[in-house]
């Protein structure tokens, strides 16, 4: 909007490629939504919704410069910054006071600053715990700020619907409406001995997030680095049927993971699949290797492996993701195997650096596997410039 | 298949105008604008820049670092943003103040 003003004052919507079988709203503006535009739905049934709605495409660089340059405003005003996803970030302002007055004081300056400097409108919340914190900035939008103090929160919070809760999702929620729990009051006054037989360890987690107990710290500038797993996936183009059409896809999402890899010095020693067939239906395997690798050809091997095993073709597969875990720092000493050709692996830790460099030079495509080009719609995948980043699980 | 408005139409943007720019780059990492050649081929001289920060122009379409110059008595903004290209110099094309 910011940058194509004749879109301002028109319902718009980012959708992703009908053609790549992406085709789902992916955000839209406050004009699409009166007419029942949400994310997630499919590009048909949202024009059915609004006949009116332009849908442009995506622009995921646009996007990553925003998210940085408004990271970077949070950054003048707390070194702790927790991102959550892209356009969410959790800032711990306690020892700032001081200097910049109180909470609301602050995210108000931020949200001035954010439309001053980027040209956008930003929702802030303000509160003593994450949870609330995130409720507040959910309450009132596009540009406002809401606090939610020790003193006013059961008026504020409880009456919302359980749904807003961050923690709920569609399951959860189905099963709290069995219980007849409707709100996030209902959550908190609910006996946390039911909500743990209901839920398990998570029951109690959602007693201690609707009665403003949550202690866990925003994280340090920096902190959100430690990462504990490196995955790709996608919704293929067309279906995959068969073996060379998953190696294919796998080999692609293995080299962007094992490049990510080595960007952070990290090796994995666990290896997941997911897959996820024409029926929606997913599921995931994972496998651990004999050694910790960042080579692209050893992850997708193991990949290959594990959909060997575990899949037998009776239904193409719409996406598929792979994803390293348990992982270590590159340089960690293990047993070599007597069995391994030590200097063949050695090569192909140079090789995947090679291609490492000559894409950062030359871009993605400089250098490829031939066999990608056996079939270009599959092969044509960059899957590690075209990463999107979700928001993480909150533990 | 969806029926799609065309969206192409909507992207224009007649009010951003690139511009070539005549820069002087210190040492400290500032970057000083010294003219500009607007849409009639002309160079304009900048006389003075008067202020420099991070801004949004929301008549031009963008956001970046926006500088206040003086060019004879008129006064202007000159954006230097960031993008897929790299970075590039904008300017609006009707020029507040005047």
């Amino acid at each position: 909007m910011l940058h194509h003003p004749k879109l301002r004052g028109r319902p718009v919507a980012v959708g992703g490629s009908v053609e790549e079988r992406h085709g789902i709203i992916l955000a839209r503006n406050y004009e699409a939504r009166p007419y029942g535009v949400k994310v997630g739905q499919a590009l048909w049934e949202a024009r059915q919704k609004c006949p009116d709605l332009i849908i442009v495409p995506p622009d995921y660089d646009k996007y990553l410069r925003f998210s940085r340059m408004f990271r970077s405003i949070l950054h003048d005003y707390s070194p702790q910054v927790e991102p959550f996803g892209l356009d969410e970030s959790w800032v711990d302002v306690t020892g700032s006071l001081n200097l910049f007055g109180n909470g609301k004081a602050i995210a108000d300056e931020i949200r001035e600053r954010v439309k001053f400097e980027l040209g956008i409108t930003v929702s802030v919340g303000v509160s003593y715990n994450k949870i609330f914190a995130k409720l507040g900035s959910d309450i009132k939008k596009p540009d406002a700020t809401t606090v939610i103090a020790e003193d006013n929160f059961r008026e504020v919070i409880w009456p919302l619907p359980a749904a807003e809760l961050l923690g709920v999702g569609r399951a959860t929620q189905v099963k709290l409406s069995k219980y007849r729990i409707k709100t996030i009051g209902d959550i908190a006054t609910c006996d946390v001995a039911l909500l743990k037989r209901w839920f398990g360890k998570w029951g109690i987690f959602l007693h201690t997030f609707a009665n403003g107990l949550d202690e866990s710290p925003v994280a340090e500038a920096g902190e959100e680095n430690v990462v504990k797993s490196v995955g790709n996936s996608t919704t293929c183009p067309r279906d995959l049927e068969n073996d060379m059409d998953a190696h294919i896809v796998f080999q692609n999402l293995a080299e962007s993971v094992a490049e990510r890899m080595r960007d952070l010095g990290l090796q994995a020693r666990t290896v997941e699949i997911s897959l996820r067939n024409n029926e929606l239906f997913r599921f995931t395997r994972q496998t651990t290797l004999p050694r910790p690798t960042h080579i692209s050809g050893e992850l997708c091997s193991a990949a290959m492996r594990l959909l060997r095993e575990n899949h037998k073709w009776e239904k193409p597969l719409r996406s598929i993701g792979i994803r390293g875990t348990n992982l270590v720092p590159i340089g960690s000493t293990w047993q070599l195997s007597i069995f391994e050709d030590e200097a063949k692996r050695e090569r192909a830790e140079k090789l995947e650096y090679a291609i490492d460099d000559i894409r950062r030079r030359f871009g993605h495509f400089a250098i490829e596997r031939a066999f990608m080009r056996s079939d270009p719609k599959l092969g044509k995948l960059n899957a590690k410039d075209e990463n999107v980043i979700h928001p993480i699980g909150y533990l | 298949m969806v029926n799609i408005i065309d969206y192409k139409p909507y992207m224009d943007n007649d009010c951003k105008l690139y511009v070539d720019v005549n820069e002087n780059r210190l040492k400290d990492g500032r970057i000083v604008p010294l003219s500009f050649v607007w849409e009639d081929g002309c160079r304009y001289k900048i006389d003075k820049v008067l202020d420099a920060r991070p801004a949004a122009s929301l008549k031009a379409g963008g956001a970046g670092l926006r500088y206040t110059v003086r060019v004879g008595s008129r006064e202007a903004y000159l954006f230097l943003e960031e993008d897929k290209i790299g970075a590039r110099w904008f300017m609006e094309k009707a020029i507040p103040n005047s």
